[in-house]
């Protein structure tokens, strides 16, 4: 008698667990309940903007908020018109890709392509919500449909393509696996990391490649494992592991921003892994993939093109190139076969910049988190980035 | 329920109106009566928990068809692909997510078992000192009690473990405190290691414990017979001992057991039993934090024993440890267990802040394995039934404790 009630409060209790985790449409309605006010208004002002492309918009002001979650064509978009901001789920601690800086606003390359959609689709880049996501939660917020792009230094493989119910759009940053240890420790290739023991962040790519590259090599490791990027440095730094493993990309910003004594360590020079990290989308919303992945070649082909935020108005009016044209909503109607308005791309290069813009402004040279362009140069570089046609 | 028994004084001594109501009973129509809309309102109960339950399941199973997932624990037999740091049984990449999920399991049965012990050897210990006699240790025991029960276990954690271990010296300094070597890589102990003559030092050990327990049988026989009460313990531990010594001298030639001291070896210490940093402070962080409530619950079940009995144990001769052993504490132990078994709980409960600290517990390594294989419903469904079998598992050994030393009522 006395067990009974016990069971089935943690029966309930365990379901409502297990569908708050899986059930987006309770959840996000209840959430945004507050916030109607402010979306009505936004609603309002947004109908104008949008009578071009006319009938998503009214529609979508008429019909409630319909959940971010409810995957179908189109579906996203609506729901993110209708709430009046894109939610983008990003890293937070992480200088140089998604940060807040001193001023306390949200800086870095993942931040900016979070800015560059909502450009895309607003017209107003500022219309962003950023929601920090550990590594752990960063799928199930994007499956269950609390964020509606995950922007988070998320590496592309096959699993993630399909077990996971994800698309990822593109890649915006070429990266690789390194391994960060102390100047005066002498460990130089991967052999000299016998009996070592190595930080590694829990639940990501890299400490499945650790363990790959380490087995395959025959060396024997203890592994420390963190929840998070400041514990996981914090511990290195304090000499609980003999090196660091991440992302090069994380390494050389942790290393530069985070860590007290950046000279004293040192990348060693291998790569373990291919790391490409892009922006994810939900499966099952194709129009919604299209828009990112698009957005994205935009930026690319801006660079391309030459153009930037500093001269796309002059670029719109004077030019003669016909793909261009296209490209900046002049001519045809690229932008309504996406959903948006013809001049999205317009917006986005004018509003957030191009690609080189958006590099050099976070990982430039100039900034404390300078990393070579390598890879990431455009394809008439000599480096990976290709935008295909707009046409 | 109960309260619609409980008649106002007035009501029930009217006995002859409560009478006719009864006898009324039969023709009172079913909606009017007592009996039926009780049962009623316990089915109208049910199926609103159980539409609720069924809304829910369902709203998540459509959640789930419309992203193409589907359930199924299939995966626990896919290979793990990653490693983990401190395994009681071999574990490397290559296994699979359920072993892995046994480790994490053991681990986190490793840290609760130690730290219920400790703790609770601890919390006797300051609960006894904190009704002392002697004001400067009472002082001391009402402030550890007061200090750490009133700080969340998550900051101690955090602080024992950035503030405290992470701070030992690096490995290369470490420090050597007799043979005990300390280094933010862990705590070492020398370590007894088998040598080639322990297989026969084996039956020693066995002849010792069938001795002892064989003499505490006999002595325990003959103590119940009425004959005189040995010393039972020091008897049957002393043959045991005396036989396990027997052994040792015996092969003293070659020593069955031989210690092996920690020595720092390239970039690791090898020999020796190591302690790492994250388990020595979850489990120290777990022992100082729930010794604290069972330091109280020591101090409430000591002074719940009436003080008659302590002035008649003391009338009769007994000294004040005896008075403690043998009157205060049997007594105390019925008003003690039932709170102590929640705190113990608490504990293993509380070893999932192992996160915190990067130790792989249960929940460490489940949330590994979530992020890895992307099951998360799964998965978080076995570690809750897991840590609900474990507490299940405590209460009723627990349980069974109580009863056998409850006060017999006839």
């Amino acid at each position: 008698m006395q067990k009974q009630p016990f069971i089935v409060g943690s029966l309930v209790a365990l379901s409502l667990a297990l569908s708050a985790c899986a059930a987006p449409q309770t959840q996000t309605q209840t959430q945004s309940a507050p916030q109607r006010v402010v979306e009505t208004v936004v609603v309002t002002v947004e109908v104008p903007v949008t009578t071009t492309p006319a009938p998503a918009a009214p529609a979508a002001a008429a019909t409630p908020v319909p959940a971010a979650g409810a995957a179908g064509f189109g579906e996203t978009l609506k729901a993110i018109q209708a709430r009046g901001k894109l939610v983008c789920g990003v890293n937070g601690q992480l200088p140089g890709f998604s940060f807040i800086d001193p001023q306390g606003n949200w800086s870095g390359f993942d931040a900016d392509f979070c800015r560059v959609l909502a450009a895309a689709i607003f017209g107003d880049a500022t219309k962003v919500e950023f929601r920090p996501l550990t590594t752990q939660e960063r799928f199930t917020a994007l499956q269950s449909g609390e964020v509606d792009v995950l922007i988070r230094n998320t590496t592309w493989t096959l699993v993630r393509d399909t077990d996971l119910g994800l698309n990822f759009t593109a890649v915006t940053f070429y990266d690789g696996q390194g391994i960060m240890v102390r100047n005066d420790s002498g460990i130089t290739k991967l052999e000299d990391l016998k009996g070592a023991t190595i930080c590694v962040q829990k639940g990501t790519t890299t400490e499945l490649n650790l363990a790959d590259a380490l087995s395959t090599a025959g060396v024997e490791y203890t592994p420390a494992t963190f929840e998070d990027i400041n514990q996981t440095y914090g511990a290195y730094a304090q000499g609980r592991c003999d090196a660091v493993t991440s992302d090069k990309s994380q390494l050389s910003s942790v290393a530069k921003g985070v860590l007290p004594d950046p000279d004293n360590h040192v990348i060693m020079d291998l790569t373990l892994s291919k790391e490409p990290l892009g922006p994810v989308v939900r499966h099952g919303d194709d129009q919604w993939l299209d828009i990112v992945r698009w957005s994205i070649f935009a930026t690319f082909f801006a660079e391309e093109k030459a153009i930037t935020s500093a001269n796309v108005d002059d670029v719109k009016a004077n030019t003669t190139n016909p793909e261009i044209k296209r490209f900046l909503g002049v001519e045809g109607e690229l932008g309504q076969k996406l959903g948006l308005s013809n001049d999205w791309a317009y917006k986005l290069i004018k509003q957030v910049g191009n690609y080189a813009e958006i590099y050099d402004r976070n990982l430039g040279p100039n900034t404390k988190t300078y990393i070579a362009r390598g890879q990431n140069s455009l394809y008439t570089n000599g480096g990976l980035l290709y935008s295909p046609p707009f046409r | 329920m109960k309260k619609a028994r409980e008649l106002p004084a007035a009501e029930l001594s009217d006995l002859s109106a409560v009478r006719v109501v009864s006898a009324d009973r039969a023709h009172t129509p079913f909606w009017r009566d007592e009996r039926v809309l009780r049962v009623f309102a316990q089915l109208a109960f049910l199926a609103i928990i159980l539409l609720l339950l069924g809304y829910l399941v369902n709203n998540m199973l459509q959640a789930l068809s419309r992203q193409g997932l589907v359930l199924g624990f299939s995966f626990l037999s896919s290979t793990a692909g990653f490693d983990i740091g401190e395994t009681l049984i071999p574990f490397d990449r290559s296994q699979t997510y359920g072993r892995a999920f046994v480790v994490g399991l053991l681990n986190t049965v490793n840290v609760s078992v130690w730290g219920i012990l400790f703790a609770t050897l601890l919390g006797v210990v300051v609960g006894v000192a904190r009704l002392s006699q002697n004001i400067l240790v009472q002082f001391l025991a009402r402030f550890y009690i007061e200090a750490l029960r009133n700080v969340p276990l998550l900051v101690l954690l955090i602080f024992v473990y950035a503030g405290v271990f992470l701070n030992f010296p690096q490995i290369r300094q470490a420090l050597r405190v007799g043979p005990v070597m300390l280094s933010n890589r862990g705590v070492y102990l020398p370590w007894p290691i088998p040598t080639e003559t322990f297989d026969d030092f084996r039956l020693f050990l066995l002849a010792g414990v069938i001795a002892s327990a064989a003499i505490w049988v006999l002595l325990w026989r003959r103590h119940k017979g009425s004959g005189p009460a040995w010393p039972k313990w020091v008897w049957s531990a002393g043959v045991g001992v005396g036989l396990v010594a027997l052994g040792w001298v015996v092969l003293i030639a070659q020593p069955p057991l031989a210690l092996e001291y920690p020595e720092v070896e390239g970039l690791k210490v090898s020999g020796g039993k190591r302690f790492t940093p994250e388990f020595m402070a979850l489990w120290s962080g777990l022992v100082i934090y729930t010794a604290a409530f069972i330091a109280d619950v020591v101090r409430a079940g000591i002074q719940s024993v009436s003080k008659g009995q302590v002035e008649a144990a003391r009338a009769l001769g007994l000294n004040g440890a005896q008075t403690l052993r043998l009157v205060v504490f049997p007594q105390a132990l019925r008003v003690i267990i039932p709170p102590l078994t929640s705190h113990y709980l608490n504990l293993t409960k509380n070893s999932s802040l192992a996160v915190a600290v990067g130790y792989p517990d249960l929940f460490s390594v489940s949330g590994t394995i979530l992020n890895q294989s992307g099951r998360a419903l799964e998965i978080i469904a076995l570690a809750m039934s897991i840590y609900l079998s474990l507490s299940l598992l405590t209460s009723l050994f627990m349980n069974w404790y109580n009863r056998r030393t409850r006060l017999v009522e006839r």
